[in-house]
């Protein structure tokens, strides 16, 4: 090692660069963040006026003129992207893992079909489908509800395609055949063997759809129309929509709180999401 | 022989329990066609018919064949905002996948060891989690005429009064790729991360000791080996970036900034959603149905050549 590293003059320099380099894009990924956080606890004349590096002081007064103004209720909004969030992560992570477990176990006729099929649907977008989608929700009267956004996750193709990887990387069939010898019906022996077996992937994946689900932004907007039943993301998407005299110190906190939740989160699991990147995604 | 032998009693096991197959996939397909497929192709259906909303009446559906895709072409709209996200996706593209690949070769040199690798990868993938039309907003409030960007600027003495960026056409399309590329910058790390990591170690060594460079390296041995992930990356991207929504809609309030400079395909879609004209968004739908199936193949034709597929169950 030291022999190699005298012979290159130049690495101390390179490892030097690559420290700026990596500063820079630290401080370029946290500047809005700090500025967000700041402001939050600043008077709206403060924020006016000029920048400050440390917080100010006005974090409960802007929080009590929040939970006061009805036009925006993003308590309420909170709550709701919950519900929402919470269903989708359950359901897409359960019924990817069944369907996966379907396609993986058992050679029924039209299993490649199935298999491909799927893999064809992850390349089209939702949204693509959104006309007919609305339509639907409109002629339903389900405008409004949560049940649209909630319901189509049973069926996620990308999901679906990162448990059947994890599974035919971890599944063995001895594990089933035992399962069976002992008499265990096939769902029995899914929900007591398999669900146990793929515990890790479907905590990547109910992080990753919850995720997901949390900012989605296209069609609940369009779907939920009632100021009780809309997400975060489209209450502060309204947040653009208000006057120039808008209290700012109101405005910056209610953003802070809608993204408090999900970076509180990561930075809990932080090291289980980068992992989960990088799962079933195609090797070099 | 012996392996070859387990899988023919595997499939003869399997055999017995092949209708179990149906029931395991039967909730997702029950879903996808009720939720997915049918609005698909009910989209397709309307995307011949004349179908609105003109205040309280509904005007259609009256069958026109393809005259709402001939109006969105004769009109040009379409193309221009086809346009617009194609060129602010290349802007934020670009940046986005030439740091990538440095920070990937930083975070696996083994030459060079870097602390703090856990913190500067976990700073580096926040952006991707945050919401979307929050990071816009956020944006918004940080580069607006008086925001602290322009306050930062002033107190240190750089310009004298507020630069008004969401005013100008390149301020607003800059923004919008600076947004793109803060967040999927970190991603495409990790995922180059992981591929140069999947090379065997003996390649390098074999290649310095033959003398190359580490700029020979990276050309001759790294990237043609990382090249299906660059691939993935480019494709879903792409796709990523024709469906470009939340970030242009929220910092430009739908608006689609100066003479809708920074209107993407996926905003003129949402804006006959919203009026509910379901004819004309169906014929959007339709094209950018065809535009991602294009050119994802596209990308596919140019890098893949035919070796071994990945997935299909073994």
């Amino acid at each position: 090692m030291r022999l190699s590293a005298r012979s290159r003059v130049n690495r101390p320099v390179k490892t030097a660069i690559s420290y700026i380099f990596l500063c820079i894009l630290t401080a370029l990924c946290l500047f809005v963040f700090y500025v967000l956080f700041i402001n939050a606890t600043r008077f709206n004349a403060e924020i006016r006026r000029e920048f400050a590096i440390l917080p100010g002081r006005a974090l409960g007064f802007n929080f009590r003129k929040l939970n006061s103004l009805d036009s925006i209720p993003i308590f309420r909004g909170l709550l709701n992207s919950m519900i929402i969030a919470g269903s989708v992560a359950a359901l897409s992570s359960y019924f990817s893992a069944l369907t996966a477990y379907g396609i993986h176990m058992y050679n029924f006729k039209f299993r490649k079909a199935a298999y491909i099929f799927i893999l064809l649907l992850m390349m089209v977008p939702t949204q693509v489908a959104a006309t007919g989608f609305i339509k639907m929700m409109y002629d339903w009267k389900l405008t409004n509800s949560f049940l649209p956004l909630i319901i189509p996750s049973i069926s996620s193709p990308i999901i679906f395609f990162f448990m059947k990887k994890y599974l035919e990387a971890n599944l063995q069939y001895e594990i089933v055949e035992s399962a069976r010898v002992d008499g265990a019906n096939e769902f029995l022996t899914f929900h007591k063997i398999i669900l146990p077996i793929m515990r890790p992937a479907l905590a990547v994946q109910a992080i990753f759809a919850f995720v997901s689900s949390w900012n989605n932004y296209f069609i609940p907007a369009l779907l939920l129309t009632s100021r009780e039943k809309k997400t975060v993301p489209i209450l502060i998407g309204l947040l653009r929509s208000m006057d120039d005299k808008t209290d700012l110190g109101m405005i910056y906190l209610m953003v802070l709180i809608g993204v408090a939740p999900l970076i509180i989160m990561y930075l809990l699991l932080s090291r289980f999401i980068i992992k989960g990147v990088t799962i079933g995604s195609v090797k070099g | 022989m012996g392996e070859k032998k387990e899988t023919k009693r595997v499939r003869a096991k399997r055999v017995n329990y092949s209708r179990y197959g149906y029931y395991f996939i039967a909730p997702f397909f029950i879903v996808y066609c009720i939720f997915s497929l049918a609005p698909l192709l009910m989209t397709f259906y309307y995307s011949f018919f004349e179908y609105y909303r003109d205040g309280l009446n509904v005007i259609g559906p009256n069958f026109v064949g393809f005259e709402n895709y001939v109006n969105l072409f004769k009109k040009g709209d379409f193309f221009q905002y086809f346009g617009n996200t194609l060129l602010v996706w290349i802007i934020g593209f670009i940046p986005q996948i030439v740091v990538s690949f440095l920070l990937a070769l930083i975070f696996t040199s083994h030459r060079m060891k870097i602390r703090g690798k856990t913190f500067f990868k976990t700073v580096m993938y926040m952006p991707n989690l945050i919401m979307a039309s929050a990071f816009a907003m956020l944006f918004f409030l940080v580069f607006g005429d008086t925001g602290p960007f322009n306050q930062i600027l002033i107190d240190l003495g750089l310009i004298d009064e507020g630069i008004r960026y969401l005013s100008t056409v390149w301020g607003t399309r800059s923004l919008i790729a600076l947004m793109n590329f803060l967040m999927w910058f970190g991603n495409t790390t990790i995922l180059l991360m992981a591929g140069i990591n999947g090379i065997d170690p003996s390649l390098f060594e074999a290649a310095e000791m033959d003398g190359a460079n580490s700029w020979q390296v990276f050309w001759k041995v790294t990237l043609p080996l990382v090249s299906p992930i660059v691939l993935y990356v480019l494709v879903t991207s792409m796709i990523g970036g024709l469906q470009m929504f939340d970030v242009p809609e929220v910092l430009t309030r739908g608006t689609g900034g100066t003479n809708r400079t920074s209107m993407t395909v996926l905003m003129y879609l949402n804006r006959f959603l919203k009026t509910r004209n379901y004819g004309d968004s169906g014929a959007v739908s339709v094209i950018l149905f065809i535009l991602t199936a294009l050119l994802s193949l596209a990308v596919f034709r140019l890098f893949y050549q035919p070796e071994r597929k990945g997935g299909g169950g073994r």
